[in-house]
């Protein structure tokens, strides 16, 4: 999407309204496209320079087209075992996670939003307690350890898997959106709590379960403290520990290398990193415009103060 | 009894939640103890010796202890000055007339949320590099040599506060937008009726009905004052910022698990997540007293 897109589409409304912009409208438009060049110029320069030729990108000569068209960065990508590892780790970790989140808080949820549930007060502060004070990163490193966790595809998914926001979200929503009638009615007709709960509340709380599977799902997509700090086994790493060596870690060393081998190699390298970047961020890029709304929705239901 | 008996149920559903709960929150807390003893993995929690506040006084009285909470307050303070920005941006984009344009901007505005933190360092690396990244080469179209951004102690805490403000400030302003959008449309035209401008409605109107839910953001803030996140400020280090950008988690961090003195470092994050509490209740009890808000 380039800039004069974006020109074009602030123009509709002052002619299709007929409506006078005002100065201050003016100001107020001009700035937001401002706005838009700043957050949109940077990503769109990484995907050109992911296909420019190296040395071009180093001497300032791509600005607004990719210049030596090369796709050198992408197959230099392909040779990358790691990042094919990482690629399959992080999509077993997010599904697993996102189903195993989804289970547990959603569930528990439902729980605290019933009024009728004996005990709710301390269930509620049981939880909302762990939202300010922790045990810290020691006694939890040693926590997973003595459970033998420590560097198992179980430490990614299930010791972190309730997120008290999370649940405090679903709480709200189960308890403005489900009315207390039906289940009165579902006692009546001898359904049980559960029975209640998978036929009747899950059905009617799409909205809530597809906010928060996105909510966890990125969260997983994304997350690297928790391989940084558990995992020590290569095989296991997810894609964003694979980035981190490849983006961060490296960086220092890259600048080092003498004579002409080495300044073929950092070419490469300097263009790889703009590919990984790209690769690594086009799953979430893509679906997250289908599923911008639900986002918004779920801020939303946790704006709503009980 | 009864009620609990009738809805066992409803404990099923809880128990999972309950039990990942206890076991990976509050049995780490009891870990904590370790901090007042001198751990050995051999011997156990229960089993090392008591070690008093021997920790706490070697963090107060070394080197790091004034350098790292220094940091930490500066960048989180920092931070903190930028807490009215989404709020700004909520209000012009409730400005904005529906339509495309609106649309596309917040579309655009939120989107740099989802780049993960490993991702968005590594751009600021490319991008920021003086010699051959966008900002250098930006310099150099004028005829100046760019600044270090990555390696420059003293601009540590504005390439941090300023890269988050980029990346968050659209998402962050979404639940203001949504506040605002449960305004009643009928004050708008009373006030509209009464000659009140653009100004007016913004300051009179839209100000105070997004007051309520700043106030809760901002407690919320002020309880992590010191909680400044391991991890953008753990990937952004290297050796010639360091001064300025080791801050207590990251301390912690190389303290404990690169050095292993287990019980040194669950010290200092103790002290770290107690002042955090300490904070937390006071500003909550001041914002009770002021104005009515407060989060129990």
């Amino acid at each position: 999407m380039s800039v004069m897109e974006t020109a074009a589409t602030t123009r509709t409304p002052r002619v299709k309204r007929r409506s006078r912009m005002t100065v201050a409208e003016g100001i107020m438009y001009a700035f937001a496209i401002l706005f838009l060049i700043a957050i949109m110029y940077p990503i769109y320069f990484i995907v050109i320079a992911s296909f420019s030729d190296p040395s071009s990108v180093a001497n300032g000569q791509v600005w607004v087209f990719p210049k030596g068209f090369t796709l050198e960065g992408y197959k230099e990508l392909l040779r990358h075992e790691n990042i094919w590892i990482g690629y399959r780790n992080t999509i077993l970790y997010t599904v697993v996670g996102t189903l195993i989140g989804l289970v547990v808080n959603i569930s528990a949820a439902y729980a605290l939003s019933r009024k009728d549930l004996v005990g709710r007060k301390f269930f509620s502060l049981f939880f909302i307690f762990t939202m300010f004070f922790s045990g810290g990163l020691i006694p939890t490193f040693l926590t997973i350890r003595d459970f033998h966790l420590y560097n198992t595809f179980l430490v990614m998914v299930l010791p972190f898997s309730v997120v008290v926001f999370d649940m405090i979200v679903a709480r709200t929503f189960f308890q403005t959106s489900i009315p207390g009638d039906l289940w009165e009615a579902a006692q009546i007709d001898g359904c049980g709590n559960l029975r209640y709960f998978v036929l009747v509340v899950l059905p009617l709380s799409k909205a809530i379960i597809a906010v928060l599977g996105l909510w966890i799902a990125v969260g997983y997509w994304n997350s690297y403290f928790n391989a940084l700090i558990y995992l020590k086994d290569p095989n296991l790493y997810p894609l964003q520990l694979i980035l981190r060596n490849i983006l961060i870690t490296n960086q220092m060393q890259s600048g080092m290398g003498t004579g002409e081998a080495a300044q073929v190699a950092l070419r490469l390298a300097n263009l790889m990193r703009y590919s990984v970047i790209i690769i690594a961020t086009i799953p979430i890029m893509c679906v997250y415009p289908f599923i911008q709304k639900y986002f918004n929705q779920g801020v939303m239901i946790g704006a709503v103060k009980e | 009894m009864e009620r609990i008996r009738r809805n066992w149920g409803l404990y099923v559903l809880l128990l999972p939640a309950f039990v990942l709960t206890l076991l990976f929150a509050y049995k780490p807390m009891y870990g904590v103890i370790i901090a007042f003893k001198d751990y050995s993995p051999a011997s156990g929690i229960g089993g090392s010796p008591w070690a008093g506040f021997k920790y706490f006084e070697k963090f107060f009285h070394s080197y790091q202890f004034t350098n790292t909470i220094r940091n930490t307050l500066i960048i989180s303070l920092y931070s903190l000055a930028t807490f009215p920005l989404p709020i700004m941006l909520a209000l012009m984009v409730n400005q904005m007339r529906a339509g495309r344009f609106k649309r596309f901007f917040q579309t655009v505005s939120y989107m740099p949320h989802f780049i993960s933190t490993v991702v968005m360092v590594g751009l600021m690396l490319i991008l920021f590099s003086p010699s051959t990244g966008l900002v250098g080469n930006m310099y150099q179209l004028f005829g100046a040599q760019a600044p270090d951004l990555m390696g420059s102690s003293a601009l540590f805490s504005s390439v941090y506060v300023w890269s988050d403000v980029w990346q968050h400030v659209g998402w962050d302003s979404i639940i203001y937008i949504a506040a605002l959008s449960a305004v009643d449309p009928s004050l708008y035209e009373a006030a509209t009726v009464d000659g009140a401008s653009r100004w007016h409605k913004i300051r009179y109107i839209d100000i105070p009905m997004l007051l309520p839910t700043a106030i809760t953001l901002l407690i919320l803030r002020m309880g992590g004052l010191l909680g400044v996140g391991f991890e953008k400020v753990y990937l952004m280090q290297n050796d010639l910022n360091i001064l300025s950008s080791e801050i207590l988690s990251t301390y912690v961090y190389k303290i404990g698990l690169l050095s292993s003195q287990y019980s040194f470092s669950s010290a200092i994050n103790l002290f770290n997540t107690v002042i955090n509490f300490i904070l937390l209740i006071l500003v909550n009890q001041l914002s009770k007293k002021y104005s009515e808000n407060s989060l129990w």
